[in-house]
């Protein structure tokens, strides 16, 4: 990296990081939602 | 003619075509953000002037690009709850803001350790970044304005004014550095009609903008299925959304 690799290789990697954490928050955002909607479908049966 | 744009106000039908549309979003952002990051780190030859460390520029660009993308989405989306009370404009603006401030947030990181081998410096107040700083600011206020009320409609409707009045700031970022002396580059992408970079450059740079929007879309869509279902979670169409 001609002397840069410090400087570039973080970046790709908060990029990565960054990248990943959306994906996994928004999966689990879904996930949770889902859990509360049957929690409450059930309170609502009885 | 509108009865497509009315069909985005119904949530079950949100609902059904974000879980169709994520899986195809997420393919399409793999593809291009491999073919980028392959093509950005291993193919394109080194800036004659910054050596190497140019490459940052296949996550710094979209990134930035994408942070005031999805805040001028966001801003739609809740200018379109507020004028014609769809519901669906206020669930799509609080999925948004989230990834917004993440793209943001990344801008400003990547920008920084470009910055200190090119700059000297890791942060300047230079307009371009502290405008993007500014941006970042507005996300967060969104986010905290929407639940700091107890009613939810009231909450939508604080937070879309906020983001409607910030969207004023896109294009200060945008501009800044035509506007103002800054230390930030001009237009490097953006000049379509002579872009100032070879094609074995600026193809993984494209590749790398098509492929974060793509993975938008898909957080999105992810995002965009729990937010409908928080909000409608006492309607009868929940029960079979939710049991399949």
């Amino acid at each position: 990296m001609g002397g840069y690799a410090r400087y570039v290789w973080p970046c790709f990697g908060f990029a990565c990081t960054v990248l990943a954490w959306n994906l996994w928050s928004a999966r689990r955002y879904h996930a949770k939602a889902r859990q509360r909607a049957l929690r409450a479908l059930a309170m609502s049966d009885g | 003619m509108w009865t497509w744009f009315y069909r985005l106000a119904s949530p079950p039908y949100v609902y059904r075509v974000a879980a169709t549309l994520a899986p195809w979003f997420l393919t399409a952002a793999a593809l291009a953000i491999g073919y980028g990051v392959i093509g950005g780190l291993v193919f394109a030859p080194p800036d004659y002037q910054q050596g190497d460390a140019f490459r940052i520029i296949y996550v710094h660009a979209p990134s930035g690009w994408m942070s005031m993308f999805a805040y001028t989405t966001m801003s739609i989306a809740g200018a379109i709850g507020l004028i014609w009370r769809i519901k669906m404009g206020h669930a799509v603006a609080a999925a948004t803001a989230p990834i917004g401030a993440s793209f943001t947030l990344l801008a400003l990181v990547t920008g920084s350790l470009w910055g200190r081998p090119m700059w000297g410096t890791y942060w300047a107040w230079d307009p371009r970044l502290t405008s993007e700083l500014i941006l970042l600011f507005l996300y967060v206020g969104v986010m905290s304005l929407r639940p700091a009320f107890e009613d939810p409609g009231r909450g939508d409707r604080a937070a879309a004014l906020l983001s409607i009045v910030g969207v004023v700031n896109v294009p200060i970022i945008h501009y800044s550095v035509v506007w103002w002396n800054s230390l930030h580059q001009g237009a490097t992408v953006a000049k379509l009609g002579k872009p100032s970079m070879p094609g074995s450059m600026l193809w993984p740079l494209l590749s790398m903008f098509l492929g974060f929007t793509c993975f938008y879309g898909a957080v999105l869509c992810l995002r965009l299925r729990g937010e409908v279902l928080n909000r409608e979670r006492q309607a009868n169409w929940v029960r079979e959304a939710v049991k399949s």
